[in-house]
């Protein structure tokens, strides 16, 4: 009788060991599935940059700041590989800048290297289409245009590879 | 440089503070006094390490050292002076440095106060403490290391959170945390108390007054918190049954039962088994309430990280509640009560009552905070439940303990005779009806403010008669009105110490109870020059001006509220854009009264500042929760002052 209290506390132990498992970020996000919102922006090259010219190409939507301390940082080199990888299986991979100072996203992308588009998204319009509540967040968007994953915080190669190559296997 | 000094000085005091744990164990054991004067030089030790890392990770802050990856994530070269002093405990790792500084502060003085005083007590006293501390220094070496080096070095950092940036964020989690840490005294005596085998009365007398000290802190850390959300939130509120708001409450609610049931110890000799459980929840409660801040498995305004610092904690709670319940239970026949129950109309059973109310609100606000993940695990649905539920149940049971209030300290124990109920009790009960009524034919219909007021003048009554019959008897001795309050108050500080803290929780029911039933609020969207109309005040919008700080842009809005009686003012809500930020965060402007505070908060706006959304409240009896904590203040400083009847 006396250990019923110690014992008592196991259930609750076992209750919040449960939470481990769920992510209460993890907000699903109710654009899965739908149409992806089109945009068209300017890269930081200077080229056009619409959502409407990728149809039928996979696309890897990411969106960053390079404020975005250490998770962008974290990320941005497997952003690369992940381009360099698919860019010739028909997989497009597009950068959009957030609310960011054009002088530090410019040296962000010289320090990563990367050669994929990127785009300031100068009033913040396509991050708020896209219902983007931190930064980093990833969107893939399957080749009929319909926003099919939504990753959020930091992308690694294996995450990237397994969304990419579940959309290339659909067919177009 | 900077991470790696602080690294080191990390991982030695952990060393040390296990060191000393151990070691004060073995001289338990052994009685040597080498091994128990070598633990507490580790205790000294680990102290001092504890506050290099802090001046190591202030010195990081000022001088904008992006080098450590925390500095560069909670400021920027545009944080004030002011929060990059405060940045230092604005995210987790810094928050656990703050923690274990105040812990080991706390272990410095159990050294100084109790080593020659509590020779049976005191090594196993050390060892948990040391124990303790050595979990959060773990901590801090392992998944939350704050001293992590950023390479490359970025040029600027990002900034500290927006919200953060309040002179409330000064005080609040310094205060908060001087709470939590505190309970861990208590807990160390009540755990050597059990070990030792000795739960007679003497580590009730010294937990007491540490459970004061601790509960003191912890409430105006909950106040303070209150305050931040009002006037920065900008949502109008002082408490929204928050994740984190109920991890704070709910060690504030089993403390307070404690500081009561102890009574019935002192004097009865009963609720042995209960108190040490009460004891042990609460510290058990701290560290759920920093398990559930920091772990992110339940979701909550005060969102922070997430990572395998979780795994840590829920072991470490583990650890606790079930070595300390086992020792407990172990322990049960020496728990026994030498004294009985002899009536259900008696302080005792008023105070048992008192308790058991404060444990099912500590368990409702447990359940409901937990429910998301109860929900998801059985029914794989995740269901929130929000400030309806948390009221239903909660309103009815504070509001019976403010009834206890007002008879628990004059009631008789053991058993009360009717004239005692008589003498006590019949001229408050008269008059809080009294005011009811009056308040009912003023024209006051709501039933929770009738309710409320009736038992704040009962319980103000039962106060004010106690103290006037209690100064009336020394005046016959001779002194004058004023010297006998004030040599009352000393010599009795500690039950006129509870007396005024009861005081303050009253102005706070009033406070609570006012601001829920009369505030008043309405959204406008105003054209420039034009005004609209609440209760009373007449505000114009006249116009927006846009401003460059520091590290944030701001819009700022003028309007001119009059109300009728005196001239115009004018406030000044605005919203902030912090280039680190998703979207702006508002500035409330307000003016603060003592029955009624005008209260602006910016909504949208046309940039050319043509016109603007602007949310009006008039937010009733607010400033009375403040009052009341500045009451509460008093009456704790009173209470914690050493009794004066017996030497301490």
């Amino acid at each position: 009788m006396r250990w019923a209290i110690p014992a008592a506390v196991v259930p609750v132990l076992v209750l919040l060991a449960y939470g481990f498992r769920t992510d209460p970020r993890e907000i699903p996000s109710p654009l899965l599935g739908r149409p992806a919102a089109a945009f068209s922006l300017t890269t930081f090259a200077g080229s056009p940059l619409s959502l409407e010219d990728l149809r039928g190409k996979v696309v890897m939507l990411n969106f960053w700041a390079s404020w975005c301390v250490p998770a962008c940082y974290e990320e941005a080199p497997a952003l690369e590989r992940t381009w360099r990888a698919y860019k010739d299986k028909g997989v497009m991979v597009v950068g959009v800048d957030v609310q960011d100072k054009e002088e530090a996203a410019r040296e962000f992308l010289r320090r990563f290297d990367h050669s994929f588009p990127n785009a300031p998204d100068p009033r913040g319009r396509v991050s708020v289409d896209y219902g983007v509540y931190g930064v980093p967040e990833t969107f893939f968007i399957d080749r009929k245009g319909r926003v099919r994953f939504k990753h959020v915080g930091a992308l690694t190669d294996e995450i990237a590879r397994r969304h990419l190559d579940a959309l290339l296997k659909e067919p177009s | 440089m900077i991470p790696e000094l602080g690294y080191g000085a990390t991982v030695a005091a952990f060393v040390l503070a296990l060191w000393g744990a151990v070691a004060a164990v073995a001289s338990a054991r052994t009685g040597r006094a080498a091994l128990l004067r070598s633990g507490e030089r580790a205790a000294v030790g680990a102290w001092a390490l504890v506050t290099a890392c802090i001046a190591l990770m202030l010195y990081a802050f000022l001088t904008f050292d992006f080098s450590v990856q925390y500095v560069a994530v909670n400021t920027n070269r545009g944080t004030p002076f002011y929060y990059r002093i405060t940045a230092l405990w604005g995210a987790l790792e810094g928050s656990i440095v703050l923690w274990s500084w105040m812990l080991s502060i706390y272990t410095l003085i159990v050294v100084v106060q109790y080593r020659r005083r509590q020779p049976e007590l005191y090594p196993w006293v050390l060892s948990v403490m040391l124990g303790i501390l050595a979990f959060f220094l773990l901590v801090m070496t392992i998944p939350a290391p704050p001293f992590e080096r950023l390479t490359p070095i970025p040029a600027d950092g990002r900034g500290l959170n927006p919200l953060l940036q309040d002179s409330g964020m000064i005080t609040h989690p310094v205060a908060l945390y001087l709470g939590f840490t505190g309970f861990t005294v208590p807990f160390a005596f009540a755990m050597a108390a059990l070990i030792v085998g000795r739960t007679g009365e003497e580590w009730i007398t010294i937990t007491r007054r540490w459970t004061i000290i601790a509960w003191y802190f912890l409430s105006l850390g909950l106040l303070i918190g209150g305050w931040w959300s009002y006037h920065v939130l900008g949502w109008g509120g002082y408490w929204a049954w928050d994740p984190v708001e109920n991890a704070a409450f709910m060690p504030f609610l089993t403390a307070t039962a404690f500081l009561h049931s102890v009574m019935v110890q002192e004097r009865r000799r009963m609720l042995k088994l209960w108190n040490l459980s009460l004891i042990i929840l609460t510290f058990g409660l701290t560290i759920f309430g920093t398990f559930l801040t920091r772990s992110g498995i339940i979701g909550s305004v005060h969102s922070f990280t997430q990572g395998s610092i979780g795994v840590f904690f829920l072991a470490f709670l583990a650890l606790v509640l079930l070595g300390s319940f086992s020792l407990l239970a172990s322990r049960v026949e020496r728990l026994r009560a030498e004294g009985v129950l002899d009536s259900v109309v008696s302080r005792e059973s008023t105070f048992l009552l008192n308790n058991l109310f404060l444990v099912a609100a500590t368990f409702t606000v447990f359940f409901g905070t937990v429910f998301p993940l109860l929900s998801e695990a059985v029914r794989g649905v995740k269901i929130s439940v929000g400030a309806p539920f948390f009221n239903l149940v909660n309103i009815p049971v504070f509001l019976a303990l403010l009834f206890l209030m007002g008879v628990g300290p004059l009631i008789a124990w053991r058993r009360a005779s009717a004239k005692n109920l008589k003498r006590n009790f019949l001229k408050p009960v008269v008059a809080g009806l009294v005011a009811a009524a009056a308040l009912r034919a003023l024209g006051v219909a709501n039933g929770l403010v009738l309710t409320t007021m009736a038992l704040v003048v009962f319980v103000a009554g039962t106060i004010a008669l106690d103290l006037f019959r209690a100064v009336r008897a020394r005046r016959r001795s001779g002194d004058d009105w004023g010297a006998a309050t004030w040599g009352l108050l000393l010599r009795q500080n500690r039950r006129y110490g509870g007396f005024i803290v009861h005081l303050g929780i009253l102005v706070i029911a009033l406070g609570v109870a006012g601001s829920q039933a009369w505030s008043v609020q309405k959204e406008v969207t105003l054209d420039k020059g034009q005004s609209t109309e609440l209760a009373g005040y007449h505000v114009r919008f006249d116009g927006l001006s846009a401003s460059e700080e520091s590290n944030h842009g701001k819009v700022t809005g003028a309007f001119t509220v009059t109300n009728g009686r005196a001239g115009g003012h004018m406030l000044y809500p605005a919203k902030k854009f912090y280039p680190q930020e998703q979207s702006p965060i508002a500035a409330v402007d307000y003016q603060l009264g003592w029955i009624e505070d005008i209260y602006l908060v910016l909504g949208d706006f046309a940039p050319d500042g043509s016109h603007a959304t602007v949310k009006l409240q008039v937010n009733r009896m607010v400033s009375w929760l403040w009052l009341g904590g500045l009451v509460l203040t008093l009456g704790a400083a009173l209470a914690i002052l050493p009794d004066a009847r017996r030497p301490a």
